[in-house]
């Protein structure tokens, strides 16, 4: 990521800068997945976009924009444009913001007459959302309400009928209640973020007279990197693992030097508190999905006692991996990313020594550092970096450490087997493999788009056009869990293709790298055959388009037997099977023997 | 704050927002002058003055503005440092 785009960054620079920043972005930027994104804008949207299409770009994602004209957001919306229709917008945001409320109450109204015109209000809300909805199939991002910048009636504006404050709020109130019940619908909080930012200097009127915006345009990149963050989420670009130090980043003090008894944890001092909150948030990621691992400069031995002293909040079964030595710890992020079959970029390292963190920066550039010089400011910026931003979260999410402790435990286990065989054999591994049912959609996408390494086409799905995938007969879908003695692995690989008579095209095929040298690669191909010869179909077409990451599948249709077709000269291939006289080559997994 | 000064550290900020570090400032310099310089980029120009100087232009100052001599002496007059 770029310096100048990373926390806590000089809004202002961004904003002056921002062409160069482009050019550079667009320079480095090849193998970032496209997004198209409408804009429907109630007040100028002309920075905010280029702003946003920064931070996407510096998070690998290559946004292309239609921008309504000003102030069109609701005829765009609900009566659509050819321009509009055309792009196919996979993203729809919706900038709208306390100046677009068209009636606001008056001094003194009556209680029902306030209550038609919230209804009145949310309605027009409500109408574009529904024809998005309809006509695109995409996801939603919907700005709600801040707070205004006068107060006519001062604290009376909440708590009574015709107070503006109490208006937003109801509005707002309605916003939520129509994002609890949508899928693929999200709330931009620009009035948490107009709040955190400063409601005074947020409204520069300066800027609305003149402009016609409706923030401040300092803001704006505040704004952006907010809305960024639910984009990279939808897409499946959110981080993956906090790495951790220990002494004087968990807890105050050197464990090697001053002992269990002698290191700040726990609510007995003040500094001690400080560490203990900065704890007990960092272990409240586990319900997330985010791994938690330890790189610390110790023995490991002294790690251990550290994360057992009996009032920390954070012990040693929190970890998905524990690295305390004396190695350099670049090496020791690299050692654990393998370990983990995760990229190092999903990574953010947290270390209270500025020379550390340098040094990891300059030699893992990939992973990603903060920098604070306190517990306290060290859950501000992991807070306010939003690297973990929630969009769905899926059951998987939040067992997720425990599927990784699983697989340390397995890894342990192979060493007692003669052979790489009898060990598959010894997991007893059963396998679920099935169409798409409708509870899975969300892990499904989320799976789908995150997956980098174990992934033929790196193609993208929004949670829409997974459903829509989902409910289409002209796809054969499947996806497989793994199940083995140590634990259940979850939804772990994915196949979606595309029936063209008597073909199948693979559109999708990709396996989280958690299950790698498993055999599930091969029991879902005996699935995939099998489906495919109940639907007549006599060919399958498998694409590799080889990106950054993905080189490990490069022979993986050759491994399966597949033929080459054709080679281009950008690395692409294509491959083909028949679907007769296939010979299952399963041997260490039974494939759906469990009762649903 | 004499007008050189002014010039100099204007030119600086120019270069930053229009990405050219080709561009010389005359008086006479206006936005037909600069390709990039639409209605659009004059806001973070403006914004991007402000902050170099630590001061602020009134509304009528943003629009009546003719050309960069006339933005110099507003700047020269008032720039906090």
């Amino acid at each position: 990521m770029l310096p100048e785009l990373s926390r806590p960054f000089d809004g202002d620079m961004i904003m002056q800068t921002k062409r160069k920043l482009l050019r550079v972005l667009k320079e480095r930027g090849q193998g970032a997945v496209p997004l198209k994104i409408a804009v429907l804008g109630g007040s100028t949207t002309s920075d905010i976009i280029k702003i946003l299409e920064l931070f996407l770009r510096d998070r690998g994602i290559a946004p292309s924009f239609y921008e309504s004209e000003y102030a069109q957001y609701w005829s765009d919306a609900v009566f659509g444009n050819k321009e509009l229709d055309e792009f196919k917008p996979e993203l729809v945001f919706i900038h709208t913001t306390s100046r677009n409320i068209e009636e606001k109450p008056r001094v003194n109204e009556d209680a029902q007459s306030v209550a038609d015109k919230l209804s009145r209000e949310y309605e027009r809300y409500e109408r574009m959302w529904t024809a998005i909805s309809e006509k695109f199939g995409c996801v939603i991002i919907q700005n709600n309400f801040e707070l205004p910048s006068e107060r006519l009636l001062g604290n009376r504006e909440v708590g009574c009928a015709y107070g503006r404050i109490d208006f937003i709020t109801r509005l707002n109130c309605k916003l939520y209640d129509y994002a609890r019940s949508h899928k693929n619908f999200y709330i931009h909080d620009i009035n948490y973020l107009s709040a955190a930012y400063g409601l005074e200097r947020w409204h520069e009127l300066r800027h609305w007279h003149l402009y016609k915006y409706a923030m401040s345009v300092s803001a704006i990149p505040e704004f952006a990197y907010s809305l960024a963050n639910i984009v990279c989420s939808v897409m499946g670009r959110n981080k993956k693992v906090l790495a951790l130090d220990l002494d004087n980043t968990l807890w105050g003090g050197v464990i090697g030097d001053d002992g269990q008894s002698g290191i700040e944890i726990g609510s007995e001092t003040s500094e001690g508190q400080s560490f203990l909150r900065l704890q007990q948030y960092v272990k409240a990621h586990k319900e997330l999905g985010v791994l938690l691992t330890v790189c610390s400069k110790n023995d490991h031995e002294n790690a251990l006692e550290g994360l057992n002293h009996p009032d920390a909040a954070l012990h040693p079964d929190d970890f998905a991996c524990i690295k305390a030595n004396w190695e350099e710890k670049w090496r020791n992020l690299e050692e654990t990313a393998r370990e983990l079959n995760l990229l190092p970029e999903s990574f953010v390292f947290v270390d209270d020594n500025p020379a550390e963190r340098e040094i990891v920066r300059t030699q893992l550039p990939e992973v990603t550092v903060i920098d604070f010089d306190n517990p306290e400011e060290c859950i501000r910026a992991l807070d306010k970096c939003g690297f973990f931003e929630v969009t769905s979260l899926s059951a998987d999410d939040a067992a997720r450490s425990e599927m990784y402790r699983a697989n340390a435990e397995r890894a342990a286990a192979e060493k007692k087997f003669a052979s790489y065989g009898e060990f598959l054999q010894s997991l007893e591994m059963r396998a679920d493999i099935r169409d798409f049912d409708p509870v899975h959609i969300p892990r499904i996408t989320q799976l789908t788009n995150k997956s980098n390494q174990f992934n033929l086409t790196t193609k993208r799905y929004t949670q829409a056009e997974m459903e829509a995938a989902a409910a289409d007969d002209g796809y054969i879908r499947l996806c497989g869990r793994l199940v083995d003695k140590f634990g259940d692995n979850g939804i772990v690989s994915v196949v979606i293709g595309r029936k063209d008579g008597k073909s199948l095209h693979i559109d999708l095929w990709l396996m989280s790298c958690r299950v790698l040298k498993r055999e599930m690669e091969f029991a879902m191909l005996d699935r995939l055959v099998e489906e495919c010869q109940r639907a007549c179909i006599d060919e399958i077409i498998g694409y590799y388009y080889p990106t950054k990451k993905n080189g490990m599948v490069a022979k993986l249709y050759e491994e399966f037997g597949f033929a080459q077709v054709s080679a281009d000269a950008a690395g692409n291939t294509v491959w083909r099977l028949e679907t007769a006289n296939y010979t299952p080559k399963t041997t260490a997994i039974k494939i759906n023997e469990s009762e649903n | 704050m004499d007008r050189e000064t002014v010039k100099s550290r204007l030119t600086k900020v120019f270069r930053d927002v229009f990405d050219d570090d080709d561009i010389e400032l005359k008086d006479g310099t206006t936005a037909d002058d600069i390709e990039a310089w639409d209605s659009l980029e004059h806001i973070t120009l403006i914004s991007a003055v402000e902050k170099e100087f630590k001061m602020r232009f009134t509304m009528k100052e943003v629009s009546g503005m003719k050309n960069v001599g006339e933005m110099i002496n507003i700047v020269a007059e008032r720039a906090k440092k």
